[in-house]
C-alpha cells in the first residue's frame, strides 16, 4: 500500500473510491446488481444479525443473485434489530426491521426478485449531513 | 408475475393502528381491484414512520407523495385521483405549519430536518472495517485541510462552532484544545473518553463501532492543534466488538500514513493507543480516567490543576469524548457557521440521544439542540407504549433528573436541562409512564451511584448510602416526613462538598423527583401508598368477597399458607403472614384478588 502524502493525494483517492463504491452501488450492468447493508453493532449482532448476514451471503449465491452484502455500523433502529438496508439498481434504498432468516428469506424472494415491498420497512425519518 | 409500478405504504406503527391504519389498507386494496390495479399498485404496511401526531399517515412510491391523517372514506379517492389519474389529492397533503403551504414531496417536510445525523453520519451508512469506504465520504480530508490552515486557526474555527462537549458538562471544546495548546511541554497528550457508563447510554460505542475513523481523524486533528504528538483511547474492557474495529481502523490509518510519521507530508507525527478500562463508572470523570490510565485506582484528584496543565503523567493532556471527537471533522468540512446554524444560542449542533423506557421506538436518535420533549417522545419515538400516560422522562442518568409534563415544551440545550434540574449528560433518555414509581426510580439510580462511587471523599462515600437507607424506609413505609427533609438536607450537602462530577450530581434524581413528585413521596410516607403499585411493601392482597368461589386454589398455591377458608366459601389472606409474592393472584380464574 502506498501512503497518502497529500492533502491532494487524498482527493484523488476519495474521487477513484467514489467511483469504485459508486460503481459497487450502481453495478456495472444496472439491472443485476444488488446491493445489502446489515446492521451489525453489538446491539444487532446481539439480535442475530450475523445469522442473517451469512444467510443472505449464502442464499444470494444459491439462488444465483449477483448482490453484495456489507456490515456496518449501527442504524439506530433498536426497537426492530436486526435491521438490514437493501438497496435494488436505480432506486431508494429500502430498510427492513425484524429480520430473520425467514425475513430474508421473503426479502429475496419478494423485494430483490420482483420489487414487491414486503412488511417491515422502516421509513427514514432523519436527515444527512449531505442535503442538510 | 406482478410487476408494481407504484407502492403505497401505509404505516403500521401503534399509533396508526389505533386510528385503523388496517382498514385503510384492506380498503385501498380493494379499491385498486376496483380499478384493475391489484397488480401494478402494492399496498404494504410498513413500520413507524414516527408522525404519530398526523397519522393515519399513507405515502405514495416513487413520488414520495405523503398524506397526513387519511380516514377510511379517503380511500377511494386516493386510487381513483392520485393512481388512476395522477393528481395528487392536495386536501390529504401535509401542510407546513409555517407558510401553511401544501407539500408534496416528504423530502422537503419540516419533519425530516427533526433529526440530522453529525456525529452518526456514517453509522449505518458504511463499512466501519473499511477505510476506503471513509475515504470516499470525504475522510481525512478535515486532516488535510487542518494541516494547510494551522493549529491556532483551526482552534479558533472550533471555537467559533460554539461545539461543547457531548460527554455531559458541556465545556466549549476549542477553549478546551486552547488551553492544552497554550500549555509549553516537551510531551502532551490527546485523550479519547470511551468509558461510556450511563446506564442506557450506548451512543459511543455505537460511533466507535460504526465509523471509528472519525474519532481517530479527529483525535490527529486534536494531536495537531495542541501539539502532541500521542493519542489514547480509554475504552472499557466490555467493548469488545468496538475495541475490534477501532484496531483494524488504527491498522490501515497507519498502513495509509493517516497515522504515524510526517502525516500528509506536513511533517507532523501522531500515533494512537487504546488503554482498557474495568468499567468504573468513576472513570468516566476525566482525572480519575488519567489516574485510571496510569496504572493507579480510578479516584479523582482535585482540579486545579486541570489536566490542560497537568494530565496524563503529569504532562498537558486534553480529554475528549467520542461523540465530541465525532463531531469535529464535519465541522472543517462544512465550516463552522453551517455547525453554528444548527441548535440553541448556546448549545450549538446536535447530540445524540438513546431513547429507552416506555416508548414506542426504542433507539439512538440524534436531533439538533432546541428540540422539544414532545418532539422527541411523540414525533420520533412514536409515543408512550400501550397508549400509556407518559409520566416523565428521565435524563442524564445517575447524575440527571426528571422533567415532566410541564417540560414537555422546553427547547432541550445543556442550560435549559440545568435550569430544569437535571443535566444533558451523556445523553440517556429513559421515558416513564404512569406504572412508574419515582421514589423507587430516585432509589434505582442512587443504588448505582453507592455501587460506583470511589469512596475517596466522605459525603458522597458516606453520605450517598445514608439518603439510600432513607430512601428504602420510605418504600418500605417506615419513612416520615422528617426523612424528606433530611434527604433535601442531605443532598444539597453532597452536591457541595463533593470532590468530583460524580458526587456533585449524585443526588440529583432524588432531588428532582423531590421537586417534581413531592406528593409521590408524602403518599409513601403518610398513606403507605404507592400509587404506581411498584413498591411491595406497601401493596396489600385482599380477596374480593363477591368473586371469590371458594375454589381454594390461591390457598393450594400460597407457600406460607397465609389464606385460609372453607370449600365453595369466601378466602381471607392474613396480611400479617403474606410476603406478596403474588402466586395466588396469578392462580386465581375468577379475577377475585385485588391488590390495594
Amino acid at each position: 500500500m502506498t501512503k497518502v502524502k497529500s492533502l491532494a493525494d487524498l482527493k484523488k483517492m476519495k474521487e477513484q473510491l467514489q467511483s469504485k463504491v459508486d460503481l459497487r452501488e450502481k453495478g456495472e450492468d444496472p439491472d443485476s446488481h444488488v446491493q445489502i447493508k446489515v446492521a451489525m453493532a453489538t446491539c444487532g449482532i446481539a439480535s442475530g444479525a450475523k445469522t442473517v448476514m451469512e444467510f443472505l451471503i449464502d442464499e444470494l449465491e444459491k439462488r444465483s443473485i449477483d448482490a453484495v452484502v456489507t456490515q456496518t455500523g449501527c442504524m439506530g433502529y433498536c426497537y426492530a434489530e436486526p435491521t438490514i438496508e437493501v438497496k435494488l439498481p436505480k432506486q431508494e434504498p429500502v430498510v427492513f426491521g425484524y429480520v430473520d432468516k425467514k425475513k430474508a428469506d421473503e426479502i429475496i424472494e419478494r423485494y430483490i426478485k420482483n420489487g414487491e415491498l414486503v412488511e417491515g420497512i422502516i421509513p427514514v425519518n432523519y436527515n444527512t449531513i449531505d442535503n442538510k | 408475475m406482478a410487476k408494481y409500478k407504484s407502492h403505497l405504504l401505509i404505516c403500521g406503527g401503534t399509533g396508526c393502528m389505533a386510528s385503523e391504519s388496517d382498514t385503510i389498507a384492506e380498503t385501498l386494496k380493494a379499491e385498486l381491484a376496483k380499478h384493475g390495479l391489484e397488480n401494478e399498485v402494492q399496498v404494504i404496511m410498513t413500520g413507524c414512520f414516527g408522525f404519530c401526531e398526523k397519522g393515519p399517515i399513507v405515502k405514495v412510491l416513487p413520488d414520495n407523495t405523503f398524506y397526513t391523517q387519511v380516514k377510511t372514506t379517503d380511500a377511494a379517492e386516493i386510487v381513483a385521483e392520485h393512481l388512476v389519474k395522477g393528481r395528487k389529492v392536495s386536501r390529504l397533503l401535509y401542510t407546513d405549519p409555517t407558510n401553511k403551504e401544501h407539500v408534496s414531496d416528504s423530502k422537503h417536510m419540516g419533519f425530516y430536518q427533526k433529526q440530522i445525523r453529525i456525529a452518526l453520519r456514517n453509522c449505518g451508512v458504511i463499512n466501519p472495517e473499511n477505510i476506503d469506504e471513509y475515504i470516499a465520504r470525504e475522510g481525512y480530508q478535515a486532516l488535510g485541510q487542518v494541516l494547510e490552515m494551522g493549529a491556532q486557526a483551526a482552534i479558533d474555527e472550533l471555537k467559533k462552532s460554539g461545539l461543547r462537549g457531548r460527554g455531559g458538562g458541556g465545556f466549549p471544546t476549542g477553549l478546551k484544545w486552547e488551553f492544552a495548546s497554550k500549555n509549553k511541554a516537551d510531551q502532551k497528550y490527546v485523550i479519547c473518553n470511551a468509558d461510556e457508563g450511563d446506564p442506557g447510554a450506548f451512543m459511543d460505542r455505537s460511533i466507535l463501532e460504526g465509523d471509528p475513523h472519525s474519532v481517530i481523524e479527529a483525535m490527529t486533528i486534536n494531536g495537531f492543534c495542541i501539539g502532541a504528538t500521542k493519542g489514547l483511547v480509554y475504552i472499557r474492557a466490555e467493548y469488545p466488538l468496538a475495541i475490534k474495529r477501532l484496531v483494524t481502523a488504527l491498522g490501515q490509518a497507519r498502513e495509509f500514513g493517516l497515522l504515524g510519521k510526517d502525516i500528509l507530508g506536513s511533517g507532523f507525527d501522531f500515533d494512537i493507543e487504546l488503554r482498557y478500562g474495568a468499567g468504573a463508572f468513576v472513570c468516566g470523570e476525566e482525572t480519575a480516567l488519567i489516574q485510571s490510565m496510569q496504572g493507579e485506582r480510578g479516584e479523582p484528584t482535585v482540579k486545579p490543576p486541570f489536566p490542560a496543565e497537568k494530565g496524563y503523567l503529569d504532562k498537558p493532556s486534553n480529554v475528549n469524548n467520542v461523540e465530541t471527537y465525532a463531531n469535529v471533522p464535519v465541522i472543517f468540512l462544512k465550516g463552522h457557521k453551517w455547525f453554528s446554524a444548527i441548535g440553541t444560542e448556546k448549545s450549538k449542533g446536535t447530540k445524540v440521544f438513546a431513547l429507552a423506557g416506555k416508548i414506542n421506538n426504542v433507539g439512538l436518535i440524534e436531533v439538533p439542540m432546541g428540540i422539544t420533549l414532545r418532539e422527541i417522545i411523540y414525533e420520533i419515538g412514536g409515543g408512550i407504549k400501550d397508549g400509556k400516560k407518559f409520566k416523565a422522562v428521565q435524563t442524564g442518568g445517575p447524575s440527571g433528573g426528571c422533567l415532566t409534563e410541564k417540560h414537555l415544551d422546553t427547547k432541550i440545550d445543556y442550560d435549559s436541562l440545568l435550569a430544569s434540574g437535571s443535566m444533558m449528560g451523556s445523553g440517556g433518555m429513559i421515558v416513564l409512564d404512569e406504572d412508574d414509581c419515582m421514589v423507587s426510580i430516585a432509589k434505582f439510580y442512587l443504588e448505582f451511584t453507592v455501587e460506583e462511587s470511589c469512596g475517596k471523599c466522605s459525603p458522597c462515600r458516606i453520605g450517598n448510602k445514608r439518603m439510600h437507607e432513607l430512601l428504602t424506609r420510605i418504600t418500605d413505609g417506615n419513612g416520615t416526613m422528617e426523612d424528606l427533609d433530611r434527604l433535601r438536607n442531605l443532598g444539597e450537602v453532597i452536591k457541595d462538598t463533593s470532590l468530583c462530577g460524580l458526587g456533585q450530581t449524585s443526588p440529583n434524581p432524588v432531588l428532582s423527583t423531590l421537586d417534581n413528585f413531592y406528593d409521590e413521596y408524602v403518599e409513601h410516607v403518610k398513606d403507605h401508598k404507592c400509587r404506581a403499585g411498584h413498591c411491595k411493601s406497601l401493596m396489600q392482597y385482599v380477596i374480593d368477597q363477591e368473586a371469590c368461589v371458594g375454589c381454594t386454589a390461591c390457598a393450594r398455591v400460597c407457600p406460607v399458607n397465609a389464606i385460609s377458608g372453607e370449600r365453595k366459601k369466601p378466602h381471607f389472606i392474613d396480611t400479617t403472614i403474606c410476603i406478596k409474592c403474588g402466586a395466588c393472584m396469578e392462580k386465581c380464574k375468577f379475577s377475585a384478588i385485588n391488590i390495594i
